[in-house]
């Protein structure tokens, strides 16, 4: 279980997530969405301890986990830019990797998975953006971890990987993991989400599976769904922006 | 800890930058003391150089490596690791690696021509001293800045200009006060000004030892007459060690607040 307790936390005052709680308790898929700059990223580190939050608790397995390490044992991550020490080879990262954690991973079966083979012997800084991300991923999930947190995974992979990556993440579900993934690629997440979060300037807009957000805003579909939900928030702004102005005019004739 | 210090101990050994270091040092150490064909002459000018450019290489290196590590460090705060043993790791990866190439490249000149003598031997070993406490000063002061400014070249700049401070405009100020306030007893202000600048900590220390009266100045004449040599190179030393110290416990104490 991971569970986020009324999260508070300002990057040099400028607020990113503004109160968030939030509860993941069954195994399954959650996409967290949201437009750029809507504190997904910062979510994930929070839970992760890379990020510390100003205010709020944050629980793993039922554990306060903020300023401590050893519940990372159970996380497998996945960065959104994966970049590596330039003069490790490939191998030589997966074991490095093996033995900071102190854990045996299993790298062989995703190696063959997302077809590294080849690459083992390749120094990190001669491997392509999309190569790297498949490094990245095979890291993430070969300590067969009770919760995978992927931060735009799909970024950079061709269709086979893809794929691959859907497979493994369908197995890991069924396995009765919690796999919390951002991705802006809607039609990842209708084939494979269970529940869907939607932050919006800090705050939580949404949290429920695909049909309770087709039924609250009357669309098919999670992109139709994401689009209704942007524009009726911009609407809001708009009205209370003209609201404001107007009571401003009032204001002004009464004085 | 020592997982991780391993590691970027050994990335840090295979680089070419331990490597140029140590060539630095091999080639400077065995023509000053080939050229002046007596190694304690050779040991003054080595002084010199050690003073100045191990802190300046130590500044470039720790900002330099700590930019470089960042994604590294990102991936190992992934991991069930402690945040202090991940950048206290690196630290002293880094620090062991270009102290040992400093040392290697300095001694094996004068194993090769003979130290020529127990007091040359003591004078040696005492700029090894100076050389490796300077060094992993400004390694831990620039990795500190590099921690602290996301912006390379803002941190680039506040590492060049602390030790610009330290090795030229502090001792330029120091005359100055010194020459403004001579009607006063300035004792207490020149030790106080001395122990809080490690450079002209170590070279206190090293001339102290080195016996240079010529070179000693005002701050090392005061030194010698408060503390006679023997007292005077312990407590410099022990202030030098403080500059180590310092700044390692503060990288140790500011990286569980930061943000990646």
């Amino acid at each position: 279980m991971i569970e986020l307790k009324n999260i508070y936390k300002a990057y040099k005052k400028v607020p990113v997530l503004k109160g968030v709680s939030l509860k993941m308790e069954k195994g399954g898929v959650y996409a967290v969405l949201g437009p750029n700059g809507s504190g997904k990223t910062t979510l994930m580190k929070c839970i992760l301890g890379m990020v510390l939050p100003d205010r709020g608790e944050v629980f793993v397995g039922g554990e306060s986990v903020i300023k401590k390490h050893s519940y990372r044992e159970n996380i497998g991550y996945l960065p959104q830019i994966a970049r590596f020490p330039d003069n490790l080879k490939v191998e030589e990262l997966f074991k490095m990797i093996s033995d900071l954690r102190g854990q045996k991973g299993n790298s062989e079966d995703l190696i063959q998975r997302f077809g590294l083979e080849k690459y083992l012997s390749y120094k990190l800084s001669s491997l392509s953006g999309g190569t790297r991300q498949k490094v990245n991923l095979v890291i993430c999930f070969m300590f067969d971890a009770q919760y995978i947190l992927l931060d735009e995974p799909t970024s950079g992979l061709d269709p086979v990987a893809m794929i691959a990556l859907r497979k493994l993440i369908e197995e890991k579900k069924q396995e009765g993991k919690i796999i919390i993934l951002t991705t802006h690629i809607m039609d990842v997440v209708e084939k494979m989400a269970d529940e869907i979060i939607f932050l919006m300037e800090g705050k939580i807009y949404f949290q429920g599976d695909q049909e309770k957000l087709d039924e609250l805003t009357g669309s098919e579909g999670v992109e139709a769904s994401i689009a209704q939900l942007l524009l009726k928030e911009e609407k809001g702004k708009n009205d209370s922006s003209q609201k404001n102005g107007f009571r401003f005019k009032l204001n002004k004739v009464a004085l | 800890m020592k997982r991780i210090l391993k590691y970027s101990f050994f990335d840090m050994i295979r680089s070419r930058w331990s490597i140029f270091y140590f060539l630095f040092f091999l080639i400077t150490a065995s023509s000053l003391l080939y050229m002046s064909n007596d190694s304690s002459r050779a040991l003054a000018s080595l002084m010199n150089i050690v003073i100045i450019l191990c802190p300046l290489i130590g500044t470039l290196f720790g900002v330099m490596y700590y930019y470089n590590s960042r994604d590294f460090i990102e991936l190992l705060l992934a991991q069930p690791i402690k945040r202090r043993d991940i950048f206290l790791g690196e630290y002293f990866g880094l620090a062991f690696s270009i102290v040992i190439s400093f040392i290697a490249g300095i001694t094996i000149p004068f194993i090769f021509y003979g130290f020529g003598g127990a007091d040359t031997l003591v004078n040696f070993l005492t700029i090894v001293v100076a050389g490796s406490i300077l060094t992993m000063a400004f390694l831990a002061i620039s990795f500190l800045v590099a921690m602290k400014n996301s912006n390379k070249i803002k941190g680039f700049g506040l590492a060049i200009i602390i030790w610009l401070f330290m090795a030229i405009i502090y001792d330029g100020l120091f005359l100055m006060s010194l020459f403004i306030f001579e009607d006063y007893p300035l004792e207490t202000f020149s030790l106080a000004m001395t122990v809080i600048n490690p450079i002209d900590l170590c070279r206190t220390l090293v001339m102290l030892q080195l016996d240079i009266s010529a070179l000693l100045g005002y701050t090392g004449a005061v030194f010698n007459k408060f503390f006679g040599t023997s007292q005077g190179i312990i407590i410099s030393l022990f202030f030098a060690l403080l500059w180590v110290a310092g700044p390692v416990w503060t990288i140790s104490w500011q990286c569980k607040a930061k943000d990646f």
